[in-house]
């Protein structure tokens, strides 16, 4: 591969790291500060005065007259002669836990004109899109530092698979696969991404992941945890939005202040339930003012989070600990939330023909002040608090009068200026289509957090969408196309010993899919499924005992009849203090806070739940009904394939055949003689003309191919 | 995967996946990170914990702190200046009056340890009991309180104590999960928030063991599927698994192998923890388990079904599982808010809880387990000495919540026995001698694990988080340790 633009993008590459010997301040210095020194020396915690994670603190004269760094002298530095002090009283770090090669780093950065650039997640993109690098090249190159490369292409039946999986969230249908297998054209792939693009499902599945960030839920929580019974009407909104590809920047604007939009529309008003999602306490002895200072706190804190990727939390209270923001700073960003009020609004529109209420933000003035200690009992009453963004992060120039509204914050946060929600939104794309991020402590862009090896992989793809003008369709069709995304996630002892933690990506990933997406797959192949984009929540089967967990047992869950039993996972009611636990089990969220990536469990209380529990179990035994009726006259061996295609999308080896056909027989001595048995193992999925003693066994050979670690994972 | 949690898994499996690279296996650390060091962080005392919950908060004036005084001010107006700054979730301030107890105390013990009449089985354990009555904590809503309880701060997304415990030591059974809520009556105001695992893998929630045969949701076979056809599964699904694993090499694969024999093992090993056949009668008229519900009275604690019955097996199946080596074991009864009608809903309330637990700690003891299991009593805050005139009401028959002062029982698990701990001021109102903030208690129950609340941590968006708050600086109670 030694075309003009590798060559190009390897000398910048280069250039930025390798060729000149330069310490690099992100990469080799900051790390030092951050595990060495920081605990003691940052934010609130600035002992002497020295705070490195406030860079004037670093350069300039100490109380006690010393300056920690002199540049161009480390010999004058005093931050040098305390590393290297052998003197008990003046040693740092004080356990002594610096080895002389961080001192080495340390003295050299120094003596080179101690650089110190903007801390990696805040500083300005480079332009590295105009190199005209890809995802493939930038990979390739940084694979070969450990002398690694990527696997193979996946096989087209994989490929279908996890493009279903990652872009709709269903596994892809026998015609589907089919089709892809023999349409040899060299486009097949890209059309078929496209396909699923197209899909009404596509907004679904990235819908769902939205409502992880909004801590979306069909109840209030807290004790009483009301239901509030018209929030899927913004769940809709969030789908519909996600499926016309709405820009990421518009998506933002609406939901942060739609409401204040000039002409606004009503599902410009709707778009700012995102901050109605938050819980709600009501309470008996519960102070009004107090709860809402607590939701409006939880509204700062989950911005900053889904947007910027920063825990703001710790400056509630006092000054934060590691990043460079005030207390006053953060009750500056604060105070956009404080002058939110939460109202109901007449809605009918596309989501809800009827006219109904639902629950939207509005503007209200309030005077915002710190609270001492985080207690909104003490209030400073005399330091005044207007509309800010916190100082460290890019300010943008505008013409605007110097007080800021709530929409020059919908603005700001998602913006080409602002690098920062671009790194956040590209690196959460990322994590959804690999299931690793790139930013190393799951989603942290704080002053804390290490370069990531990939920093220019991530900052290309930011680039990319601005470029794309925040499309968050083409960011995804961009990264499925690259090879990265296509190669196989299969594992080599060679490649783990030198890359366990597949950091360099010179494979796929494979990992377990949520558990709403578990619920779809074994409905879809078994058949059971029941579509419908959107609208109201659903009542599955839940097992007894579960609504009881409700306060004082005040909520009763009406199991839904008809289709609505066999809707998407996504569409379950979901009541905070009870929630179905088929979707708890497999760590969905209890929307109790936001999340921006979820944990992946593994362990045997979902064994027991595939194997046992009246949902999964159900679709075994249409599964059976399935691979029975369209493989009527056929031998076994037919069925047993059917079935491993509509569960993995792949066919079984002779191998594999083999030892299902031994689960069949035992099965089938066990029901011809057990016809009682053979009726309740079918349920009511029986086949007219067929006994049930030759049924069973098949709902007994279903559910072991469903329970595939393969069916259940996206390869 | 979690590697302790998978280290667990192949080492205590029989069965064994043969010549799989244990060690490579063992080098994984995927999707959840993990506690590098699963054991404790100094010699511990306590191997299991039985935390007994009374949400709702109990009156600790009635209960366990004597206050003559308050009896004998009973009607009058407090001290101003202890309302000063003070909120309420009901009472009105300026009418209020103190309320004494009608309740009868006496000494117990060699200690001479205070209880009030109803409790009169407890006060027999009075020598293994630790009371601690100067507690306090920062909530005073019933919601954040128990968070702050079970979790350390009242905040969503954080784990409770029983998940941290799980997380730092792992289970010493692989057959059962090693953290089961078991609840009587009416759910609690923080439902399964409770139990909740925050950002620690869903491995470290808890279980809730609902009553009846079948304690795990999804525990027994469906309908029509034979024991012998689950295990011919299950062989089956092994080995097409463990063909899979040959051509990923993926080892999140080999877990999920185990889970599934786990799974099968739960399944007898759970019905046999809540059999209580063999079990003499005499044990089980200790615990009250075959007990009726009394015709009159409850109020809000009579809860669904027999509330008695099935808190005394609640007691019961907590000592058969710490025999077990459940780790953590949550016991929840949710109907202590009396804002009214207190003396004869608390005379209830008593009198359910009384005897099985006073029953539980002798059992524990005659077994030998009780050295090695802490068992705790407390509510979420405790209950104020004024009594509650909410406009309307004719008469005062309640308290309100009283984050300022409460009382906790421990017993075994290396606390001193016999031991009163701190004190209240004359009505109760703040503590006096040594006050324990909530998080001191939780970081003394860390350290009688061996646990240095300071040190379990897990990094969380960036942040080390612990159970304590870190905003706080918390202690350890030494003068409690026995």
């Amino acid at each position: 591969m030694k075309s003009p633009i590798f060559i190009c993008l390897a000398l910048f590459l280069l250039s930025s790291s390798l060729c000149m010997s330069e310490v690099d301040f992100e990469r080799e210095v900051r790390p030092i500060l951050i595990n060495h020194c920081i605990n003691c020396h940052g934010g609130i915690k600035a002992k002497a005065g020295l705070n490195f994670t406030n860079k004037a603190t670093v350069f300039s004269r100490l109380d006690s007259g010393e300056i920690p760094v002199i540049a161009n002298h480390s010999d004058k530095s005093e931050l040098i002669h305390r590393i290297v002090s052998t003197e008990e009283s003046e040693q740092m770090p004080p356990d002594k836990s610096l080895n002389q090669k961080e001192i080495n780093t340390l003295k050299a950065w120094i003596s080179e004109g101690a650089k110190w650039p903007k801390h990696w997640s805040y500083s300005t993109l480079h332009g590295k899109t105009e190199m005209g690098a890809t995802i493939d090249q930038i990979i390739a190159f940084k694979l070969k530092e450990i002398g690694l490369n990527q696997n193979k292409i996946a096989n087209k039946r994989t490929l279908i698979r996890r493009l279903s999986l990652d872009l709709i969230g269903l596994p892809p249908s026998k015609i589907e696969i089919n089709n892809f297998l023999n349409n040899r054209s060299k486009h097949a792939y890209k059309e078929l991404v496209q396909r699923l693009m197209e899909s009404k499902h596509f907004g679904e599945r990235w819908g769902r992941h939205w409502l992880d960030s909004a801590r979306y839920a069909d109840s209030d929580g807290y004790e009483k945890d009301n239901t509030r019974p018209n929030a899927w009407i913004w769940r809709s909104w969030v789908i519909k939005s996600i499926n016309n590809d709405m820009p990421f920047d518009q998506f933002t604007a609406q939901q942060i202040s739609g409401d204040l939009e000039k002409n606004t529309k009503p599902n410009q008003v709707l778009a700012t339930a995102f901050h109605r999602q938050t819980l709600y306490n009501r309470e008996g002895g519960v102070d009004p003012e107090e709860d809402r200072t607590k939701r409006t706190i939880d509204r700062a804190n989950t911005t900053a989070l889904v947007w910027l990727g920063l825990t703001l939390e710790c400056a509630q209270c006092h000054d934060h600990p590691y990043d460079p923001l005030t207390q006053k700073e953060f009750y500056e960003f604060y105070s956009f939330f404080n002058n939110m009020t939460e109202s109901e609004m007449d809605y009918k529109s596309e989501f809800s023909e009827k006219k109904t209420k639902v629950r939207v933000i509005r503007e209200k003035k309030r005077e915002t002040f710190i609270f001492r200690r985080g207690d909104f009992l003490q209030p400073v009453k005399n330091v005044k608090i207007s509309q800010k963004v916190p100082n460290y992060l890019t300010q943008i120039n505008s013409n605007k009068p110097s007080e800021w509204n709530r929409s020059d914050l919908g603005n700001w946060l998602v913006n080409a200026q602002n690098p920062l929600s671009a790194r956040v939104f590209v690196n959460d794309v990322w994590t959804k289509l690999f299931g690793t991020s790139l930013v190393q402590i799951k989603s942290d862009f704080g002053t804390r957090s290490k370069p990531p090896i990939q920093l220019h992989l991530l900052d290309h793809l930011a680039e990319k969408i601005i470029d794309f003008n925040w499309s968050r369709k083409k960011i995804i069709e961009y990264i499925v196309n690259s090879n990265t995304y296509k190669q196989s996630s299969e594992r080599t002892e060679e490649a783990d010993k030198k890359d366990l933690q597949n950091n360099y990506y010179h494979r796929q990933n494979r990992f377990r899919v949520e558990g709403e997406i578990i619920r779809d797959i074994f409905l879809s192949s078994s058949g059971l499924i029941k579509h419908k984009i959107g609208g109201p929540s659903v009542f599955p089967p839940v097992p007894d005992g579960v609504a009881e967990q409700s306060f004082a047992g005040n909520f009763k869950w009406k199991t839904s009849k008809g289709d609505d039993r066999y809707r998407r996972g996504m569409y379950t009611f979901f009541k905070r203090t009870a929630p179905d636990p088929n979707l708890i089990t497999f760590d969905c969220p209890d929307a109790n806070v936001s999340i921006t990536r979820r944990n992946i469990s593994n362990n045997p209380i979902i064994a027991l739940a595939t194997l046992g529990n009246e949902v999964f179990h159900e679709a075994a035994q249409a599964l059976a009904k399935r691979i029975v009726e369209t493989q009527l006259n056929s031998v076994d061996e037919k069925r047993i394939v059917e079935a491993f295609i509509l569960c993995t999308s792949r066919m079984p080896e002779p191998y594999e055949i083999d030892e299902v056909m031994a689960l069949l027989k035992k099965s089938r001595d066990y029901y011809s003689e057990n016809v009682e048995e053979a009726k309740k193992m079918i349920g009511i999925h029986s086949i007219d003309n067929f006994k049930p003693s030759d049924l069973a066994p098949w709902v007994s050979v279903s559910r072991i191919i469903l329970n595939l670690d393969e069916t259940i994972t996206r390869e | 995967m979690q590697e302790n949690l998978r280290r667990d898994f192949l080492t205590s499996s029989a069965s064994g996946i043969g010549g799989i690279a244990l060690s490579h296996l063992l080098s994984q650390e995927i999707f959840a990170e993990t506690n590098p060091n699963k054991s404790p962080h100094f010699s511990p005392k306590a191997k299991n914990c039985i935390f007994i919950f009374m949400a709702g908060a109990p009156s600790q004036l009635d209960l366990f702190d004597y206050k003559p005084k308050l009896n004998e001010l009973d009607g009058k107006k407090m001290n101003s200046e202890l309302l000063k700054g003070k909120r309420f979730a009901f009472l009105q301030k300026d009418s209020a009056v103190l309320m004494g107890s009608p309740r009868k105390f006496s000494q117990h013990g060699q200690s001479g340890m205070w209880f009030s009449d109803l409790v009169p089985n407890l006060a027999k354990c009075s020598d293994d009991l630790c009371m601690i009555r100067s507690m306090h904590t920062d909530q005073f809503n019933h919601h954040p309180g128990q968070l702050q309880m079970q979790c350390g701060e009242a905040k969503f997304g954080i784990p409770s104590t029983g998940s941290w415990i799980n997380y730092g030591l792992g289970s010493e059974n692989q057959n059962l999960p090693g953290y089961i809520v078991l609840t009587a009556g009416r759910g609690s105001s923080g439902g399964a928030t409770l139990w909740q695992n925050g950002f620690l893998p869903s491995n470290y929630a808890g279980v809730q063991f609902r009553n009846g045969n079948s304690p795990l949701l999804n525990l027994t076979n469906p309908r029509g599927l034979p024991v012998e056809l689950q295990r011919s599964g299950l062989e089956t699904l092994r080995n097409l698994n463990q063909k899979h694993f040959s051509r990923t090499q993926d080892p999140e694969i080999i877990s999920r192998i185990e889970n599934y024999e786990l799974a099968f093992r739960m399944q007898s090993a759970a019905p046999e923890l809540v059999d209580l056949s063999n079990e003499n009668s005499k044990t089980l008229d200790n615990y009250g388990v075959n007990r009726n519900l009394p015709k009159e009275g409850g109020g809000r604690g009579k809860g669904n079904g027999n509330t008695y019955a099935d808190f005394s097996r609640n007691c019961l199946l907590a000592r058969r599982m710490v025999e077990r080596g459940v780790r953590f074991v949550n016991i929840i009864h949710a109907s202590w808010d009396h804002h009214s009608n207190l003396d004869p809903e608390i005379s209830f309330n008593a009198r359910m809880s009384d005897q099985p637990i006073s029953a539980l700690i002798n059992d524990l003891k005659e077994r030998g387990l009780l050295d090695e299991t802490l068992v705790v009593w407390a509510g979420e805050f405790g209950r104020t000495p004024l009594g509650e005139n909410r406009p309307g009401r004719k008469a005062n028959t309640g308290r309100d919540h009283h984050p300022n002062a409460f009382t906790i029982l421990m017993a075994g698990g290396g606390v001193r026995g016999g031991l009163t701990y701190g004190s209240t001021d004359e009505i109760g109102w703040n503590p006096e001698e040594n006050p324990v903030h909530v998080n001191d208690f939780q970081a003394t129950l860390l350290h009688l694990f061996g646990l240095d609340h300071e040190k379990l941590t897990y990094n969380h968006a960036g942040t080390e988080k612990r159970l304590t708050s870190i905003t706080r600086k918390s202690r350890v109670i030494t003068d409690i340790l026995a």
